[in-house]
């Protein structure tokens, strides 16, 4: 394995509250030294001068697709995408064909990781039986498999009983429940935001009442279970101040947003473009903007990027039709630069933060970090240019991005996987 | 040809909605349709403005009254009409929306009339295709030719929009008519006024800019014009619907009612008429309605779209533009 010297880059490490110029030595696919003026040999030098040296980014919110839908994504597909992105760890929602919801089908994704995967892909199993509400899926033997969270992501747990054994079991074996929340009985089969937005496009509108109601009541059960709760994809304010509430109250609450709830509010979808369809749906500018004032408050803790790949067959219809969902690991950082970073709402520690140390935290695992000793997870950033999100150069094997055609800033050039340059951005790039 | 003394040009290809038109451009459209309203009163109903072009009726939605409107519309322009309906066509064996348009567009076809019941779907065919594409209707969203000719008809009978106060009666939610509407007479100054059952009510359509009321008699007391819409309780709902008889008695229309105001108001209805639901046969029938105006002034007002935006989209007139006075509508 060859070693890497990493020159003059501004390195961003919040676990170990680093920010300053220096260098990285990468020896045996670990981080061996963070000072400044190492001298040690290197097979390879990058100069790093002007440029952001982070932790890989962990994704705790992908679907990969596989196995099932490889038509969407596979895991080989994402994990590269993942890579442009300087994504190196994610956390796949067990929402496959079929669902990841026994110990056979986590031995079999398992495989298929081992034998494609260019970064680093964690395993979500389903809370119930084929993610159908019914039955809990066997909590204990899937955590001998490996897993490292459980989700029935793409729907919610109806059942209080269910949701609260589940929280229960979850606990005792140390895994994160990630909380997909919406009570489907508000949602009134909506394809975006209730209010103007639905009344002007004539589509039927998603109440945040089916978002907001739900996370107060997993908030609840998770207080009732004395467990932690990890609430996904946070959209509207309601939610925001739910958490905060709990949060203050001492519970063991995090939550995550996606970057297309800190970018685009509900007028995109004006138009019908399908790119703008997901769920929850784009809210109101005044949802947006609590959105980043809870990330400057840590009230969400983490950004993730909820990545949903969908063929252009599933997108390129009837907005009532088409799939819900956007892909957005190639481009969640440059959002978040953009959005954030720009506007001054975080500074870049408290960024790098939230897409590495703090999911890391949450789901319990030694990433995220440039400790000496820690595996060589590297993103290399030029911060400062803007680049054209362009349908052609995505990676991803689905193209629905609802960034196409709009100029980002900050661009991953280096993404370091266990000590190799895994991806490396090309001059047309 | 036209008449008109409106001082913009017309350049969009399509006509999808209400919404996203000027104030000047639904002028530009309400007088091409005075000068092409002239046609249908003479002998031979029909002029050369539109020969050799091809007009497709795709409607994915039962219409009768929209889609012949059209067709009539389109034959008095000298266009050649073909009507898709989407049961006898390749949608039943699974194409999509973009696929059909595209095949059409391949018989090169000049204009598709598109009627469906997916909002958004006229815009999402119009991006997709180098054709012209006029939306007869698409979901809940809107039906602009619809709001064209009531704000045509009421123009006629009652002079200039501005000022005017108009209310709409019905089925707001679940209406594209309303929708329309209500953009047109906003964008031309009138006040708009939307009265129905509240699970009818969409939300935040105050922000749109109307008041909203669940009483008829205030919805009519002060109004220059009411816009009934129709009921459609053949509707395969998921919604809660009030029931009929209900329904007339708190909304319906009666010659009791109108008795009971300081003066006379236009009637219009976008048909077909529920008799005895949404108003009273006496009403329908009766010195306020104008319910067969619109209809025939629906001719003038789709020979003017249609016009507009053939003449408007390069890909139908690479070459040729029609003439007008200052060389304007050159895109």
């Amino acid at each position: 394995m060859k070693n890497l010297l990493l020159k003059n880059g501004r390195v961003i490490d919040p676990a170990n509250n680093i920010d300053e110029v220096c260098d990285i030595l990468v020896t045996g696919g670990k981080i061996a030294k963070v000072s400044k003026g190492i001298k040690d040999n290197a097979d390879e030098t990058i100069d790093a001068t002007g440029k952001i040296i982070m932790p890989g980014i962990v994704d705790m919110h992908v679907h990969l697709r596989e196995p099932g839908r490889e038509d969407k994504e596979t895991i080989a597909t994402g994990t590269r995408a993942a890579l442009r992105g300087g994504v190196t760890t994610m956390l796949a929602m067990p929402n496959t064909l079929c669902a990841i919801d026994c110990a056979e089908r986590v031995r079999l994704l398992k495989d298929i990781i081992a034998r494609t995967a260019f970064a680093n892909v964690l395993i979500s199993a389903a809370i119930t039986k084929e993610r159908c509400g019914k039955e809990l899926t066997d909590i204990r033997k899937l955590k001998e498999e490996g897993i490292t969270a459980i989700s029935d992501d793409g729907s919610s747990v109806d059942s209080q009983k269910l949701m609260l054994e589940a929280l229960i079991a979850a606990k005792k074996e140390k895994l994160t429940v990630t909380c997909h929340c919406e009570d489907i009985s508000l949602t009134n089969n909506g394809v975006v935001n209730l209010g103007l937005t639905s009344t002007r496009l004539g589509l039927r509108g998603i109440s945040k009442e089916s978002e907001f109601k739900r996370v107060g009541r997993d908030i609840e059960l998770a207080a009732s279970a004395n467990a932690p709760i990890h609430i996904a994809h946070v959209s509207c304010s309601e939610s925001v101040q739910i958490i905060a509430n709990a949060k203050q109250k001492g519970i063991r609450v995090t939550a995550e947003t996606a970057p297309h709830y800190i970018s685009l509010s509900e007028e995109a979808v004006f138009g019908y473009d399908t790119n703008f369809k997901m769920n929850p749906p784009l809210r109101a500018k005044a949802d947006v903007e609590a959105i980043k004032q809870a990330l400057r408050a840590n009230i969400i803790d983490v950004i993730a990027s909820d990545h949903a790949p969908h063929t252009e067959n599933e997108k390129e219809i009837e907005f009532d039709r088409a799939e819900f969902g956007v892909i957005g690991m190639e481009t969640e950082l440059a959002v978040s630069i953009t959005e954030l970073i720009q506007a001054g709402i975080l500074t870049w520690p408290q960024l790098v933060a939230k897409l590495t140390t703090k999911p890391a935290q949450i789901l319990g695992i030694n990433k995220g970090t440039l400790s000496v000793g820690a595996d060589a997870d590297i993103a290399i950033v030029n911060p400062e240019q803007d680049w054209l999100v362009k349908k052609e150069e995505l990676i991803s094997k689905s193209k629905n991005s609802p960034f196409l055609g709009r100029t980002l800033k900050g661009v991953v050039e280096y993404t370091i996987y266990l000590g190799n340059i895994a991806y490396k951005k090309t001059a047309k790039q | 040809m036209r008449k008109s003394n409106a001082t913009i040009a017309w350049r969009r290809k399509d006509l999808l909605d209400i919404e996203s038109l000027s104030r000047e451009e639904i002028e530009l459209i309400l007088a091409t349709a005075e000068s092409f309203k002239e046609v249908s009163r003479r002998e031979i109903k029909k002029v050369p403005a539109l020969r050799g072009k091809t007009l497709v009726n795709l409607f994915y939605e039962p219409s009768t009254r929209t889609r012949v409107s059209f067709e009539v519309a389109a034959k008095r322009l000298s266009l050649d009409v073909i009507n898709i309906a989407s049961e006898t066509s390749s949608v039943k064996k699974g194409e999509t929306l973009i696929d059909t348009g595209k095949n059409i567009e391949a018989l090169k076809v000049d204009i598709i009339v598109v009627r469906h019941n997916y909002s958004g779907a006229a815009a999402m065919l119009a991006r997709s295709l180098r054709v012209s594409v006029v939306n007869a209707g698409d979901g809940w969203h809107e039906h602009p030719t619809q709001a064209l000719l009531d704000i045509f008809t009421l123009k006629e009978k009652l002079g200039a929009i501005k000022g005017l106060k108009v209310s709409i009666i019905g089925d707001i939610a679940h209406s594209r008519v309303a929708r329309s509407n209500i953009w047109g007479l906003l964008k031309l100054g009138a006040s708009v006024k939307v009265c129905a059952p509240k699970i009818l009510i969409p939300a935040a359509i105050e922000e749109m800019g109307v008041t909203v009321t669940e009483s008829l008699d205030e919805a009519i007391a002060d109004a220059d014009a009411v816009n009934v819409l129709r009921m459609q309780f053949e509707r395969d709902s998921q919604d809660a619907f009030p029931k009929q008889l209900e329904y007339f008695k708190n909304f319906g229309i009666t010659e009791e009612r109108l008795a009971k105001l300081s003066k006379k108001i236009v009637i219009m209805h976008p048909g077909p008429i529920n008799r005895g639901i949404e108003m009273s046969s006496a009403v329908a029938d009766g010195p306020h309605s104008v319910i067969l105006e619109q209809v025939t002034n629906g001719i003038a007002v789709r020979m003017a779209v249609l016009f507009l935006v053939a003449q408007a989209n390069e890909y139908i007139n690479p070459t040729k533009h029609f003439s007008n006075p200052k060389g304007e509508n050159k895109v």
